[in-house]
């Protein structure tokens, strides 16, 4: 059971620490802003939440007790995550109104047939 | 194992922050800053908890919660402060 749940907690540690390394690599290799704001939604969901996880796994190990205080972290991180990445579109789309993409075209059969 | 493991994760989240933190000086535009700096909060409280898990202790947790809490809120903030150069309206 033990040897089960370290193996589990390494695992978790790795995938997180792996999608945490994924979304500041698109952070800083992507050539977009918009495009930008996708890399760290990845380090902030995936890469803290495994990682969380995986504290989680190695407190219920040493302390043999469940504690659930890590996931506060996590919920939190889920609530806020797409509130600050609409206000940062937000902010871009404001300084630089020209971004915005036009408006689809409005459809010619629907007026033609009337 | 354990320890060994978050020390190696460590050093990958790491990199993972210095990434971030060259796009903090490089950045194009304003929003591309504030964006990197919001990674970098997410960045440091994953670096805190790994060091929560190496050292075996709890304490860590609080400053991450703290951090994150604070990173959200200067996020909104300078946010809306691009967008009407005005924080309190």
């Amino acid at each position: 059971m033990n040897a089960t749940l370290e193996i589990l907690a390494v695992a978790l540690l790795a995938i997180g620490s792996f999608f945490v390394l994924v979304g500041s690599l698109g952070l800083a290799k992507l050539d977009d802003f918009y495009k930008r704001l996708h890399g760290p939604t990845k380090a902030s969901t995936m890469g803290v939440g495994c990682i969380l996880l995986a504290s989680i796994a190695v407190h219920a190990l040493s302390s043999g007790g469940l504690s659930l205080r890590e996931l506060l972290v996590s919920a939190f991180l889920f609530i806020t995550a797409p509130v600050g990445a609409l206000m940062m579109a937000r902010a871009a789309l404001a300084i630089h109104p020209q971004d915005r993409p036009d408006p689809p075209a409005r459809p010619q059969d629907a007026s033609r047939r009337d | 194992m354990i320890a060994t493991a978050a020390a190696f994760c460590m050093y990958v989240v790491a990199l993972a922050m210095a990434m971030s933190l060259w796009r903090l000086l490089r950045g194009p535009t304003l929003p591309d800053r504030i964006l990197a700096l919001d990674t970098v909060s997410i960045n440091s409280i994953a670096l805190l908890v790994l060091y929560g898990i190496r050292v075996g202790s709890m304490v860590y947790f609080e400053a991450a919660l703290v951090i994150a809490m604070l990173g959200f809120v200067s996020t909104v903030a300078l946010s809306k402060y691009v967008m009407r150069r005005d924080i309190v309206e």
